[in-house]
């Protein structure tokens, strides 16, 4: 009884505040017409009356502790249990976890009357998120409230839908939600849009049939649901502009109209026609017309009508005119508008308000690179910018400076940057900061000391933080070298001697990456410094090892440098100290290293062959197979042992006995593709292991135990007859973005000739002279007649740090070694099924591909030969003779036509080329036209290799004369990427001819439809630019997957993300093994079986994920069950399903 | 829009609306740095901040910081003006508003921001359709109420 009496006196306040009936439309002013009486009111008095955390704690404890009392007393009315929600929105706003209350919210949504059900409603939506399971509970509530007559109710429910609703529950309330899209009232008309859009957004292919709803919605008569619809065709249009393009009319007429004022009064604000449908329609217009002439040329108008109508002095006009500038940079550029966008952008520029001035910035960032004079014109402003007190300011101004980087002003932009990145604690501020610097550095160093002095600062400030490319690029950059042998030696000694002169200074702390950097350089180049004693370093790295800061991993950084050094020591007392120390201690890393040093040391002759001097860039072979171990095996099967089972099957085994769950994909090797990493090893350039650590038999290919052991960064040193001398290979990161050009590399040094504006100078003060000199060393090298070098333009010739082609050349090398473990575990038919002869390849000049090929060539055939196996060694020197058969075994294939239908082609005015003959028999794509210009032609052939998608472009010259420097150059799209580098070179192209290039295509983000674009510029008379799209689809990515049924069966059970769909038969197709085959034409899929009504059909998207089918007839309809590890494919390939259905 | 946060001068969170799934955690470590940021910038200085990958847009009305979260190629100005629409919200519906209002009656300007901002998007824009359908809400509410008595009240029927 006493807890009723309790609850009494809790719920008192409550009571008396009843008859205030809390705040409403338009109450008397002041705090006290608030239910400010209530139980929540005095709760939040009582806390704000609190001076101490801690206080505050025990309140809110104690109020949670009566919550979770009342709310799971069955006797708790509704009415109470709104109040309890209230107040449990507020604890869990404070940030105390009120979990137990969920629940009770979605009660309260369920069975409330309307004042309670609203109440419960925003709980839910406070409370769960869209992922969070209890929303499942919510879906009946949902169902009921849409269908009630109520039109409070159905408005609530419209409102929770759009906020958060469970993807999986979406076709429980489509249709009610579809209905509600011809109803009366324009409020829920447009909440219904809005739902559509929030589905939209989180599964885009259950929404993919009502396209003509969002139609009409957009010609609603309210403004409200139009203007709601727009959210959606944007979304829309972002996926693929292409397909909405006849709407752009459209959208420019609704625009206008807006502009012009013809809507409502009510949707003005501060006087200015419905603001954010204006900038809504800006946004579609800018990607609507994004590259495409045609299209931009509908909205010029209603462009310079914004811009003309947007005048008033207010931020809305501001917003919209921002909104405009970037639409009019976005689209096909015409100049008068240019022109006008660009006198905006110094509206924005020179406003004194702070706000403005950050936009005028940000659109400067945009532009600069279409329009490099607009930085010349606002360069005292960037100037002033630069010392700006607001550190936003200052970055943006930054990233202006970023843009306009040249050989010239790269010394003052990197110094500015560098005092930024030591002021700034913001760690995204510096990663992102300190890799652009990086970036800059190794583009348009000036010189060594000044490029090594950088990257000091970079990794001293930056230190652990840093994306771990910035170190190895700078370590690979170290190592690989230029094509000047004695720049190479300069560049090294300077690095050491900075490092050493770093680590004499006591006391100063270095970020571990940096130390590792230093140890890596010291330990392969410190005999360059040749006035230097070795022991001074090795006592520098010892000092190093026995600090307290320093990390076990650095530890085996330094070990290595060490063991390095000491191997080009006669004697070293320093390295015995060392031994002495560290044979005992704890570490056992550390112990091992010591112990391999104490080890080698004692056989100089052995450690000086094994650690050549500057050979991290020599090419490694390793003996993958291990063969050298086959005596020792073959003993120990003598002598009774088990054989060897590698990782993958000792698991499965384990597995199918123990009936656990399993996440291996039962014995199918999906990733095939992992081999060659897993041999070549992307090696980082350093870390030392002794003896191979592989151990297998010598029939299993060695990347099969890439899973447990970590070859990274292991250098492979002995073979059958032991130590391999001299051999390491240096495999270049497959996704390096990098363009690899094959001119030759000309270090240019740019001398600093800052424009001289002397005579202007003369009449300014001091400071004003400084601003002037400032900006005379930023803006050189900008305007029209310098040599203009802009971020993201193909301008390498300027560039002092070039990287040499090691990148082709490295992954030819891959593919050698590739072909090599193949050739070992399966000798013979490779080199013979090759077709392509030597006289193929020596009698075409077009094909970029041959140049790295050719030269890598001669190092695979050497790599080859040094792999002595009697027997195997003829067979495989005849590969030597035909290096185009590395290819063969690889994606790469080179495809070129015969020199004679070449000579056919030159005599036709239009050349229209075809596919080599190898590649013809794939299954390939209509050579379709992608752009042309007077001067020549491109081409694209989609070749479905089994493997990968293979985008064969054909540029043809249709002129007279040879085409020089021909670049095809495909843009970064985040969907997809492209292997090797995106950019293709011909230095010629004559006359007449066709030159090809090809590239394969990887989807890296799964989507239904997507475009690749880029842009080939040539050459001619003067320089050209035309640009392409290529249109790509899912389909383009599937595979049929070849499986049994009884594979099928295991793999099915171990797939988690399931999609269901009945979708209806067409009537020409009643049958499974129709419908079946309808979709094996279309969306090779591969049937794996057919029982009775049911079929079960099998692909992948490349490059391996599965995705397993079950289909099932019954009375017309075809129920899929989709399942793949990856959640997005099942909905993908439904939407494709569904299409194919419909048409056939 | 990814999230709104209104926050107090003293760092107090007086609303919150996430429009992207995040995990409490997250929220709280996302609120705390972002009430700590904001607040450290003199008032003097720009309304936008870079914070991770996201933009940050905020405005200071009498004690209280209203503060959005866009993506980069969003409209700061516009997302400014956002914050302005729903203060004018606000402070129609309370007739002349005052932090207090949003403190004591934080569910229904839970309720204002939902009829004006859906998931993130701009839903209405028109002032006098917000209100009217908030109105509407709270005319039908009143309504529904019944008269209960006293024991009903504190739980004992």
């Amino acid at each position: 009884m006493s807890d009723v009496v309790e609850r009494t006196l809790g719920v008192l306040p409550a009571l008396l505040g009843q008859h205030e009936p809390g705040a409403g439309p338009g109450g008397a002013g002041g705090p006290h017409r608030l239910s400010a009486s209530s139980r929540l009111g005095s709760l939040i008095r009582n806390i704000t009356a609190l001076t101490s955390k801690h206080e505050e704690e025990k309140l809110i404890q104690q109020e949670i502790t009566s919550l979770k009392a009342m709310v799971s007393a069955p006797t708790t009315s509704l009415r109470l249990m709104k109040e309890c929600m209230v107040r449990l929105i507020y604890c869990e706003m404070l940030g105390y976890e009120s979990s137990f209350g969920y629940i009770h919210a979605i009660k309260l949504a369920q069975q409330g009357n309307l004042l309670e059900k609203r109440v419960g409603y925003l709980a839910v939506s406070l409370f769960l998120h869209e992922n969070h399971e209890l929303l499942l509970l919510l879906v009946n509530t949902v169902v009921k409230d849409l269908q009630s007559t109520n039109l409070v109710e159905v408005s609530m429910a419209l409102t929770i839908v759009s906020q958060i609703f469970p993807r999986e529950m979406i076709p429980a309330v489509l249709p009610l939600i579809e209905d509600k899209l011809q109803h009366s009232k324009e409020i829920i008309r447009r909440k219904a849009v809005q739902a559509l859009y929030k589905f939209y957004l989180i599964a885009p292919n259950q929404v993919q049939h009502i396209h003509d709803k969002f139609r009409k919605a957009l010609c609603d008569r309210d403004v409200g649901v139009m203007a709601a619809s727009l959210h959606i065709y944007l979304e829309m249009i972002k996926e693929n502009s292409s397909g909405y393009k006849d709407l752009t009319e459209s959208f420019v007429i609704i625009l206008k109209q807006v502009v012009g004022g013809k809507l409502p009064i009510d949707f003005n604000y501060h006087s200015v026609p419905a603001p954010w449908l204006q900038i809504q329609l800006l946004r579609i217009l800018g990607l609507l017309g994004k590259d495409d002439p045609r299209t931009s040329e509908l909205m010029y108008d209603v462009l310079e009508e914004s811009l003309r109508r947007a005048e008033i002095n207010h931020n809305i006009t501001y917003a919209i005119l921002f909104e405009c500038v970037q639409t009019i940079y976005t689209i096909y550029p015409k100049s008068e508008l240019l022109e006008k966008a660009a006198k905006c952008i110094g509206k924005f520029v020179l406003s004194p308000q702070i706000n403005l001035k950050y936009l005028g910035l940000k659109a400067l960032t945009c532009v600069i690179q279409q329009d490099p004079n607009l930085a010349l014109e606002h360069q005292m402003t960037i100037i002033e910018c630069l010392d700006h007190p607001d550190p936003i300011i200052k970055r943006e101004t930054l990233e202006i400076l970023y843009r306009i980087t040249n050989g010239h002003n790269v010394v003052v932009i990197v110094q500015k940057m560098l005092d930024y990145l030591k002021e700034t604690k913001e760690e995204y501020a510096i990663i992102t900061l300190a890799g652009k610097i990086a970036e800059l550095a190794e583009k348009y160093a000036p010189n060594n000391e000044w490029f090594i002095q950088t990257m000091n600062a970079v990794f001293s400030v930056g230190g652990d933080v840093l994306y771990p490319d910035i170190p190895n690029n700078f370590l690979r950059l170290l190592a690989e070298g230029f094509d000047d042998g004695k720049e190479d030696k300069q560049l090294r000694t300077y690095a050491v001697r900075s490092y050493l002169a770093l680590l004499e200074e006591e006391n100063v702390f270095y970020p571990q990456k940096f130390l590792q950097v230093m140890s890596w350089v010291l330990g392969e180049y410190s005999s360059l410094a040749t006035d230097v004693d070795p022991e001074t370093i090795l006592t520098r790295l010892h000092n190093l090892l026995k600090k307290t800061f320093v990390t076990s991993e650095t530890k085996a950084w330094i070990m290595a440098a060490v063991t390095k050094i000491a191997s080009r020591a006669s004697f070293s007392k320093t390295v015995d100290k060392l031994i002495q120390e560290f044979s005992s201690s704890l570490d056992t890393c550390m112990r091992q290293h010591t112990f391999e040093l104490k080890h080698l040391c004692e056989d100089k002759v052995l450690m000086k062959g094994l650690l050549p001097f500057d050979a991290s860039c020599n090419d490694m072979v390793v003996d993958a197979s291990l063969s050298f171990l086959d005596e020792f095996v073959a003993e120990g099967l003598g002598q009774g042992a088990a054989p060897y089972k590698p990782h993958h099957q000792r698991q499965e085994e384990k597995l199918s006995q123990e009936k656990a769950l399993n996440f291996e994909p039962y014995g199918l090797s999906f990733a095939s593709s992992v081999s060659s990493s897993g041999i070549a090893g992307r090696q980082s350039p350093t870390g030392l292991s002794f003896g191979s650590d592989t151990s297998g038999n010598s029939t299993e290919m060695g990347h099969k135990e890439t899973n447990t052991l970590k070859l990274e960064g292991v250098r492979k040193l002995w073979g059958k007859e032991g130590y391999l001398p001299k051999k390491e290979s240096k495999v270049g990161k497959e996704d390096e973005p990098q363009t690899v050009s094959c001119s030759s590399l000309l270090a240019r040094r740019v001398a600093e000739t800052p424009v001289s504006k002397s005579d202007q100078v003369s009449s300014l003060s001091e400071e004003e002279k400084e601003k002037q000199q400032l900006a005379s060393t930023l803006f050189v090298g900008l305007g029209s007649n310098a040599n203009v070098s802009l971020m993201g333009k193909v301008d390498l010739s300027t560039q002092k740090f070039k990287r040499k082609s090691k990148v082709d050349k490295a992954q030819s090398n891959e593919e050698a070694l590739n072909m090599q473990n193949s050739a070992a575990s399966d000798f013979g038919p490779l080199v013979d099924t090759v077709p392509i002869t030597k006289e193929d390849c020596d009698g075409d000049k077009h094909t970029t591909l041959r140049k790295p090929s050719l030269c890598s060539s001669d190092t695979v055939g050497e790599t080859l030969q040094s792999v002595k196996k009697p027997g195997l060694d003829d067979k495989l020197s005849d590969s030597r003779l035909s290096p185009l058969s590395l290819f063969a075994d690889s994606n790469i294939e080179i495809l070129q036509p015969s020199p004679s239908s070449q000579c056919e082609n030159a005599n036709k005015t239009v050349l229209l080329p075809s596919l080599a003959e190898e590649l013809e028999e794939l299954p390939h794509s209509e050579v379709a036209e992608l752009c042309q210009s007077d001067a020549l032609a491109l081409y694209l052939c989609k070749v479905w290799k089994d493997d990968s998608l293979l985008l064969v472009v054909f540029v043809s010259n249709k002129n007279p004369s040879a085409l020089n420097a021909v670049n095809v150059v495909f843009e970064k799209e985040q969907h997809f990427q492209i292997l090797e580098s995106p950019a293709c070179q011909f230095p010629v192209i004559e006359a007449q001819s066709v030159g090809h290039c090809q590239k394969c295509v990887r989807m890296d983000k799964l989507c239904t439809q997507g475009v690749i674009s880029g842009f080939v510029n040539y050459q001619s008379e003067m320089e050209t630019h035309l640009e392409f799209s290529i249109p790509l689809s899912l389909l383009d990515f599937i595979r049929p997957m070849k499986m049994t049924t009884e594979d099928f069966g295991k793999l099915w059970l171990s797939l988690s993300n399931d999609v269901k769909q009945n979708i209806k038969m067409p009537s020409s197709q009643d049958s499974i093994s129709a419908a079946l085959s309808v979709l094996h034409q279309k969306l090779k899929l591969h049937i794996v079986d057919i029982i009775g009504n049911e079929g079960i059909l099998a692909c992948q998207l490349l490059p391996s994920v599965p995705c397993l089918l079950h289909c099932r007839t019954h009375s017309g309809m075809l129920a899929l069950w989709f399942r793949s590890p990856c959640s997005a494919l099942p909905d993908g390939l439904l939407y494709q399903c569904q299409k194919v259905m419909e048409e056939s | 829009m990814q999230f709104m946060l209104l926050f107090s001068r003293q760092g107090k969170l007086r609303l919150q609306k996430w429009y992207v799934p995040l995990s409490d955690k997250e929220k709280k470590k996302i609120t705390r740095e972002l009430v700590q940021t904001v607040l450290a910038r003199k008032p003097k200085m720009c309304s936008f901040l870079e914070w991770r990958d996201l933009k940050i847009v905020y405005k200071r009305y009498a004690s209280l910081y209203f503060c959005c979260a866009i993506e980069d190629q969003d409209n700061e100005l516009i997302t400014l003006e956002i914050i302005h629409r729903y203060v004018e919200l606000l402070d129609k519906y309370f007739g002349s508003v005052c932090e207090l209002d949003i403190i004591f009656n934080f569910e229904k300007a839970y309720f204002i921001l939902d009829e004006f901002l859906l998931g993130g998007e701009v839903q209405e824009t028109s002032k006098k359709n917000v209100l009217k359908a908030i109105e509407q809400a709270d005319l039908l509410q009143e309504e529904a109420k019944t008269p209960r008595s006293v024991l009903e009240e504190i739980g004992l029927t």
